[in-house]
């Protein structure tokens, strides 16, 4: 019984592991890294920082943990970002001031953007990279159309308390973060969804076999994905006061695919764990500000980032930690002992 | 006839981890003949003739060709030496052109440059050799499945064939096309090629094999020459036993089998299944017989809903009912055990209290959670009940053995608490202990009342548990046995025709 516990455990050792030993090596760089003030009913410090700036790739990686499990990518959702983040600038500028109709925009523009990418991939069968690759391209291309080719700045108060307000001390897109991973949760693990989903990634063809629907739970997860997408583009969109076509969201799918995946997932699909995929998105921000307390020149950061990113794989593999045992001298001394 | 072995594989043995694929296998064959390699699924053919072309290395045995000893570590060595393959699937580009495929890799050249006029000359020319007047520009992909496999057939033996092995080439065939695939076969023959030919299909084997090998459960059965080998005596070497070894049937009669269950009435499917008849009744057995390929598992799709009926109708606990799906099949409480567990049964990655509780849940619907307890308890209860072996159900079912993750799937349909449970091939892989423990189950279920619809190829098992047995040859039904009919005998004349 414990050698399966152990394994379980060790799914999400490395990854917290890995967060951890970046946190230390900032408070070893920049002492006053873990200091957290409260100030103005708001907590202020890196720590706090590091959270709000995570915040929209967490949201996408929740989403993407989904799509990855079912055995398949979301490439779309940096340009959904863009879309969600210029369907509420449209309005606003418009002169809409109520904030449910803003919203509601952004994220039904998310939640369409995530139909068609379900359809795609769901029902007609078209590979998840591809499919998902025509609204990457295409996505930008619609929010630049909806931008008018500019980049749209407001001024609303409400919407702007997404991207910069508090509540409870602290930052709101944490907090939106906080409310989605727990809906998504309760969503997967208090209903059979996440074990339907895992199935499907697992054998579509044995979950078939058990009458389950994998065009439906596809076209679910990917209408997640698209609704994080559009709460992340809305922060983002609401961070700056404007909708930037171009820029927003700008590869944050690939970040988010990284998040997932550090956070121990399979690109095959199958077992998924939307907390591990948060812990991912964090590891990779706080790493960038690793980079930047620790004073290297930044050109240096891309090449860091991705040397750091190895390194996080490396241990999470199995083969790898087998092949590393065996160099090991001394594991190897016990075991001829033993023999 | 030359009687000197071209091939010769003297005590070929393959050991995998979990399997001891082939025995001290030998096989031998002649330039100029056609011998015929058969078994049922899992009896070792396909590793045979993968240790020959080079895909697996023997674990011990010598391979000779012409008397020399070879090594092949891929199929390219094969190749080089004169072992070519043609398989079910072609395995070639169908996006370049045929001439393309023809020449690929040894194209001729001139001053460095492939020659592309000579290769489509060449190619246009080989063709005709075969009796195909083709447009050898077009992709391959433009042709049949029949054409490319004469390219296929025509490239390979160009690149100097000593040997060819066709394995299954004429499962996608029509019955024209089988017959020109037959005339080449001969024709090469002719030519000194020693042709492996494998097949499912009886008849086919007797049109043109000159020999047969028979292999069963990963050891040599026989050396035949096919003239003076029965069908009978043919099928009951594959399907194990001789004649005389045979015992008695032993299956029980149930008094409540008056009741119908399931009713099949021209149950069919373009292509894949000629109307059945079937009735079903509560607490009884139904064994499907046949060869493979004769239509048994298609039968259970069919039943299942996993693929749509063309023709007639089913009715089932008194309703007519027309399933479009597995899950109408679960909903009106049937269960289904694949042919194929790792390919269609197990959820690898997933523990074995997953495996066990998905298909209930499924039934329950996605927002009737079953509780991790209640999961557990599920779980618990058919591993006793079952004794499967494993000291933990969190553990991923794909590190069970054969035999444990098969209890583990039949717990999964027990779990959903059907009415029909179809078992197609129930027993496949698994090693001898769990095979009679699967037996006994059956048996045991159907006591408690359950109705099974259970596929084998493996005779005494179906006489083991069977209240009626269903034979299937070429995807139509041929017999109906009932009592004192169920025993292998009946069974195997059934399967041959005879």
């Amino acid at each position: 019984m414990n050698l399966t516990k152990n394994q379980n455990l060790r799914r999400y050792l490395w990854p917290c592991a890995g967060l951890l030993v970046l946190l230390i090596i900032n408070a070893i760089i920049a002492p006053e890294f873990f200091h957290i003030e409260f100030k103005d009913g708001r907590f202020y410090g890196s720590l706090i920082d590091v959270l709000n700036r995570a915040a929209p790739v967490a949201l996408l990686a929740i989403g993407m943990a989904l799509v990855i499990a079912t055995g398949g990518v979301d490439l779309s959702v940096g340009s959904i970002m863009a879309i969600a983040g210029a369907a509420s600038a449209y309005y606003i500028t418009k002169g809409v001031d109520n904030l449910a109709i803003i919203i509601g925009a952004g994220l039904l523009a998310g939640l369409i953007a995530g139909v068609i990418n379900g359809l795609l991939v769901g029902y007609m069968s078209i590979q998840p990279i591809v499919a998902t690759l025509i609204l990457m391209v295409a996505g930008r291309g619609i929010a630049q159309l909806m931008n008018e080719g500019q980049i749209v700045t407001f001024d609303h108060a409400g919407f702007s308390f997404l991207g910069t307000g508090d509540f409870l001390g602290l930052p709101f897109p944490v907090v939106l973060v906080i409310i989605t991973f727990i809906i998504v949760q309760l969503l997967t693990r208090r209903t059979a969804l996440g074990l339907y989903i895992e199935a499907v990634g697992a054998n579509p063809s044995a979950s078939h076999y058990m009458g389950l629907n994998a065009k439906a739970i596809k076209m679910s997860v990917y209408c997640v994905a698209g609704l994080c997408a559009a709460l992340a583009g809305m922060i983002a969109a609401a961070d700056i006061k404007g909708s930037d076509a171009n820029n927003a969201g700008l590869w944050l799918e690939l970040d988010a695919i990284l998040a997932v995946v550090i956070g121990g997932a399979s690109l095959m699909g199958g077992r998924f764990s939307i907390f591990l995929a948060v812990i991912g998105a964090l590891i990779i921000q706080t790493l960038t500000v690793t980079i930047i307390l620790s004073g290297i020149p930044p050109k240096f950061n891309l090449l860091i980032k991705a040397s750091a990113i190895i390194i996080v794989l490396l241990m999470q593999s199995p083969r790898f930690q087998q092949q590393l045992s065996q160099l090991n001298f001394w594991s190897k001394k016990k075991e001829s002992n033993r023999v | 006839m030359n009687t000197t072995p071209v091939l010769q594989l003297k005590g070929i043995n393959k050991i995998f981890p979990s399997v001891h694929a082939l025995k001290d296998v030998d096989f031998s064959l002649r330039a100029g003949e056609i011998h015929a390699l058969l078994g049922e699924n899992g009896a070792g053919k396909s590793t045979l003739i993968k240790v020959m072309t080079g895909v697996y290395q023997r674990d011990g045995g010598d391979i000779l060709l012409e008397g020399n000893p070879i090594f092949p570590n891929n199929t390219g060595d094969a190749q080089d030496l004169g072992i070519s393959t043609v398989y079910q699937e072609v395995n070639l580009l169908p996006n370049l052109t045929v001439a393309q495929n023809i020449y690929l890799g040894r194209e001729p050249r001139r001053f460095g440059l492939i020659n592309w006029k000579k290769v489509n000359q060449d190619a246009a020319q080989l063709l005709k050799g075969y009796d195909l007047h083709i447009d050898v520009t077009l992709p391959l992909s433009h042709y049949s499945i029949a054409v490319q496999q004469l390219i296929a057939i025509a490239r390979g033996v160009d690149m100097s064939a000593k040997v060819l092995i066709l394995d299954e080439p004429t499962a996608s065939l029509d019955a024209d096309e089988v017959q020109s695939l037959f005339r080449i076969m001969r024709d090469l023959k002719a030519r000194g090629i020693g042709i492996v030919f494998v097949t499912h299909f009886l008849d086919q084997v007797y049109a043109v094999c000159d020999r047969i090998t028979i292999l069963r459960s990963a050891e040599l059965v026989g050396e035949f020459v096919a003239a003076n080998l029965s069908r009978t005596e043919l099928i009951g070497h594959m399907l194990g036993k001789e004649l005389a070894e045979l015992g008695e049937h032993k299956a029980q009669t149930n008094e409540n089998r008056d009741e119908a269950l399931l009713t099949l009435q021209g149950l069919g499917r373009n292509a894949t299944l000629s109307a059945v008849d079937l009735q079903v009744c509560k607490g009884e057995v139904v064994g499907l017989a046949g060869l493979l390929g004769s239509g048994r598992t298609e039968l259970c799709r069919l039943i299942f809903g996993v693929d749509k009926k063309h023709t007639g109708t089913v009715t089932f606990n008194g309703k007519a009912v027309n399933f479009s799906s597995p899950r109408d099949a679960i909903d009106a409480g049937m269960g289904l055990c694949p042919e194929d567990r790792k390919h269609d049964g197990i959820l690898g990655q997933l523990s074995i209290r997953e495996n066990m509780i998905l298909a209930r849940q499924i039934k329950q619907g996605w927002w009737k959670f079953i509780s991790r307890k209640e999961q557990e308890e599920i779980a618990n209860q058919y591993v006793k009940e079952l004794s499967i072996a494993t000291s933990d159900i969190e553990k991923p079912i794909e590190q069970l053995s054969g035999g444990n993750q098969q209890k583990v799937i039949l717990a999964r349909w027990l779990a959903a608490n059907p009415s029909l449970l179809i078992l197609d091939e129930p027993t496949r892989g698994i090693d001898i202990g769990a095979h009679a423990e699967i037996i006994r189950l059956i048996r045991k279920l159907c006591d408690q009342g359950l109705a099974l619809v259970v596929a084998s190829s493996e005779l005494e098992e179906l006489v083991a548990f069977s209240s009626k047995v269903i034979v299937l040859r070429d995807r139509n039904k041929v017999a109906e046995l009932e009592g004192n009919d169920i025993n292998p005998q009946r069974i195997m004349q059934a399967i041959a025709a005879s």
